[in-house]
């Protein structure tokens, strides 16, 4: 078989305008598969958590995320055994700058800075700015991407307006940390957020979310169950799940994203079904009278039919490469572009494992669409393919 | 002169299997479009249907949702006072002190549940809303009653007449459905103003203030007037803007829509293209006969650009027949600003076909515009010789 891989290319090449357009509409549709199956993964599948991700919980009010729990419950949590760390995770909102400028939009979140990197151990930062950050009330800390998006050095002077907390905070960046995944995030420290807030304030008692991070993996499951329990029958009853977990939720109040990327690769992978199939059979129609000559020069029908299907294929595979470079391209653009609200998105990628996916469709779906064209062009007898005229 | 279209259409049924594959290539293209046009759509005419123009809605300064805002007592005693608000049949201000929250409530389809706004409301915010029950009746004032929306209802399938739902302080009986509005109110749980601000300790500051102003030209000014205010520390918007900016809630979606229809739209132009070329280079002995015949490099190239787009038209037709019947298809999406669910249906009108058919005639065009322009500029020789 390998010996007529040199028919095989002459054949992709010789109508080269066809093949050329060919491989260009399906790299397009492989491009988007490729990019749905990315978005996928970070959406609903979120690939394995690392370590430090599948000890951390969430707990939040029971009933809605819209409702907060009370600051009091980080001290009880972390006295519960098998809790490592527990932090106030407050979304603060508000606007920095010119909040009409989208790459001014990035999360700000009010944390105990005693805490933080033992809830995150995947963050590094130098010792010094993490003790800058633990001991000045208004020290705040940024992710290396938010810092190099926005130019911010350290020293930065950053006013974060509010808007449901109405206070305006003067923060000074002492530290950018290192995440293994790109975030774009600002800490800052919860105690500065409550001294702003007028006394008897509800909001200066109370929290968004509390972040735990577990000592073992055999307690994450006792955790969450000993931190539910304890508050089950309070006025702030909780509801505690792991990161990945809380996240997926997350998504799907959004919307039913599922069904809508599902539905659309679908459409897309019938769409390149009909556009392969439609160029073989027309391929193989214009050479319906060489495959009576090849029949005659002793080439046997499934010779004929692997070589049509050769054709196919290298025609599928040349497009499924390129689709995959340029999904891998689409991919940067949307996690650059996309609102950061979105869980995950800034991590949006072509994974060695989404590229071979969509080759290996690439690939079936090609030899499908050819099976027919090829096999009537193989089972025609030798003297009505020779008495075809095209 | 023209060459005549039958002759285009003849061509396009003559090579049926092709005309098929590419018109089916392009109608799932369109229908991607439309689909993603009916989802905005449906959502828009939600949130247009929930605001009146002769409301205005009050928010504490800074705040862009109801959830997120408190405001005083005080400042509803003062804004209830003034001459522009609107008098009921009884002579009372039509001036409604409101308390939004979110609550869970359990859902068939998930062991979460959903997130609903939950609204604490005065008899005169009912008035205002203009809404009718469907099934049971009104909350009572001073019990804990609850009515709930028809498309909560429906969504949860656990939650309904004569059920209990568990939030704030206790337990609440839910007495009445909310007639069917399609609005972002049927989305929404309603009861007493009094029971649900104890509830959750928000007694001396309602969430919103809703104000009815009697005449529709002096919205503005009212507003201008709420907002200059310093003393009041509020913002006022009209309910039909503020409704309006929460369609962003779709935006996600949106966004995903437009982006998968613009990519398949290049794919399936390029295949148009494909299948023109071979349209083309089929028919070479044609097009020379029909130079020698004395129609012109212009009338050809029209000819075989009339043919695509023929052929794109018929794949936008396609499209649209495939989107049509999510017309009764019913989803959720979450609201960034009310943090609760908004249940929509998708609305396949007029104008997302009319721009899957011109999305249709651009693949089309595109497709068309090359191989036609090669099939004119051919030499009237070469191509009777069928080179």
């Amino acid at each position: 078989m390998i010996r007529f891989l040199p028919l095989v290319l002459k054949n992709s090449t010789r109508n080269r305008r066809r093949s050329a357009l060919t491989v260009a509409s399906l790299a397009a549709s492989l491009c988007l598969l490729g990019v749905l199956m990315a978005i996928y993964r970070v959406l609903l599948f979120g690939g394995d958590p690392t370590p430090a991700q599948a000890l951390r919980l969430i707990a939040h009010h029971k009933v809605s995320l819209a409702q907060s729990l009370p600051i009091a419950y980080v001290g009880r949590i972390q006295r519960i055994p098998g809790v490592r760390a527990a932090t106030p995770w407050q979304w603060f909102g508000g606007s920095y700058a010119d909040p009409a400028v989208p790459r001014n939009s990035f999360a700000r979140l009010a944390v105990d800075p005693s805490q933080t990197f033992r809830v995150w151990p995947e963050f590094t930062i130098p010792d010094d700015q993490r003790q800058a950050f633990e001991q000045q009330r208004t020290a705040c800390i940024a992710s290396r991407a938010l810092a190099s998006k926005l130019g911010w050095k350290l020293g930065e002077r950053i006013t974060l307006v509010g808007d449901y907390l109405p206070v305006v905070l003067d923060l000074n960046l002492v530290g950018i940390f290192d995440a293994p995944e790109a975030t774009e995030v600002l800490y800052f420290n919860h105690e500065y957020l409550r001294e702003s807030l007028s006394v008897g304030s509800l909001q200066r008692d109370t929290v968004s979310q509390i972040m735990v991070q577990a000592a073992v993996p055999n307690d994450v499951t006792s955790v969450a169950q000993a931190i539910d329990a304890l508050f089950e029958n309070s006025a702030y009853p909780t509801t505690t799940e792991s990161e990945r977990v809380f996240l997926l939720n997350f998504v799907s109040f959004l919307g039913n994203f599922k069904l809508f990327l599902l539905a659309i690769s679908a459409a897309v992978t019938f769409t390149i079904l009909l556009v392969s199939g439609n160029t073989l059979s027309m391929s193989v129609r214009e050479r319906f009278r060489e495959v009576g000559i090849l029949k005659t020069l002793g080439f046997t029908s499934p010779l004929i039919l692997g070589i049509i299907l050769g054709e196919a294929g290298v025609i599928a595979l040349a497009a499924g490469t390129i689709g995959c470079i340029f999904a891998w391209l689409l991919c940067s653009i949307v996690a650059q572009g996309a609102p950061a609200f979105i869980p995950g998105i800034k991590n949006l990628g072509v994974t060695p494992l989404i590229a071979g996916l969509d080759l290996l469709i690439a690939l079936l779906v090609g030899l499908t669409s050819a099976l027919l064209p090829a096999l009537s062009a193989s089972r025609t007898s030798i003297l009505t393919s020779l008495r075809h005229t095209g | 002169m023209a060459i005549p279209i039958i002759y285009n259409l003849r061509n396009l049924v003559v090579r049926k299997t092709t005309t098929a594959m590419t018109a089916l290539g392009i109608a799932l293209t369109v229908a991607v479009l439309v689909a993603d046009f009916a989802l905005v759509n449906g959502l828009q005419e939600v949130f247009r249907r929930s605001g009146n123009p002769l409301h205005v809605l009050v928010l504490r300064k800074g705040s862009n949702s109801e959830l997120a805002s408190s405001v005083n007592r005080e400042v509803y005693q003062n804004l209830r006072e003034q001459p522009a608000v609107a008098k009921n049949s009884l002579g009372l201000p039509m001036a409604s002190p409101e308390v939004v929250t979110s609550i869970n409530v359990p859902s068939s389809a998930s062991a979460r549940g959903i997130t609903v706004t939950l609204r604490g409301l005065t008899p005169i915010g009912i008035e205002m809303r203009n809404v009718g029950i469907e099934q049971g009746r009104w909350f009572q004032a001073g019990q804990r009653e609850v009515v709930i929306g028809k498309s909560i209802a429906r969504r949860s399938g656990r939650a309904g007449l004569g059920t209990t739902l568990r939030f704030g302080k206790g337990h609440w009986v839910v007495v009445g459905v909310i007639e069917e509005q399609d609005s972002a109110l049927s989305s929404e749980i309603w009861g007493d103003f009094n029971q649900i601000s104890s509830d959750f300790n928000r007694s001396d500051s309602p969430s919103s203030v809703l104000l009815r102003v009697a005449d529709a030209a002096a919205v503005p000014g009212f507003i201008n007037f709420i907002n200059e205010d310093r003393a009041l520390k509020a913002s006022a918007i009209s309910e039909r803007a503020y409704y309006d900016r929460q369609t962003v809630a779709g935006a996600p979606l949106q966004f995903l829509g437009i982006f998968v229809a613009i990519i398949m739209a290049v794919g399936s132009s390029v295949a148009a293209m494909n299948t023109m070329y071979a349209a083309v280079s089929r028919r070479s002995v044609e097009i020379g006969t029909l130079r020698v015949l004395g129609f012109s490099q212009g009338s050809i190239l029209l000819s075989f650009l009339i043919e695509s787009l023929l052929l794109s038209l018929v794949g936008g037709l396609l499209g649209c027949l495939i989107a049509l019947p999510l017309n009764y298809f019913r989803t959720g999406v979450g609201n960034m600003i009310t943090f609760s669910e908004i249940d929509f249906q998708f609305r396949v009108g007029l104008g997302a076909v009319l721009a899957g058919i011109a999305f249709a005639f651009i693949i089309g065009a595109i497709g068309g515009l090359f191989p036609a322009h090669g099939a004119s500029r051919r030499e009237i020789v070469d191509a009777l010789r069928g080179a």
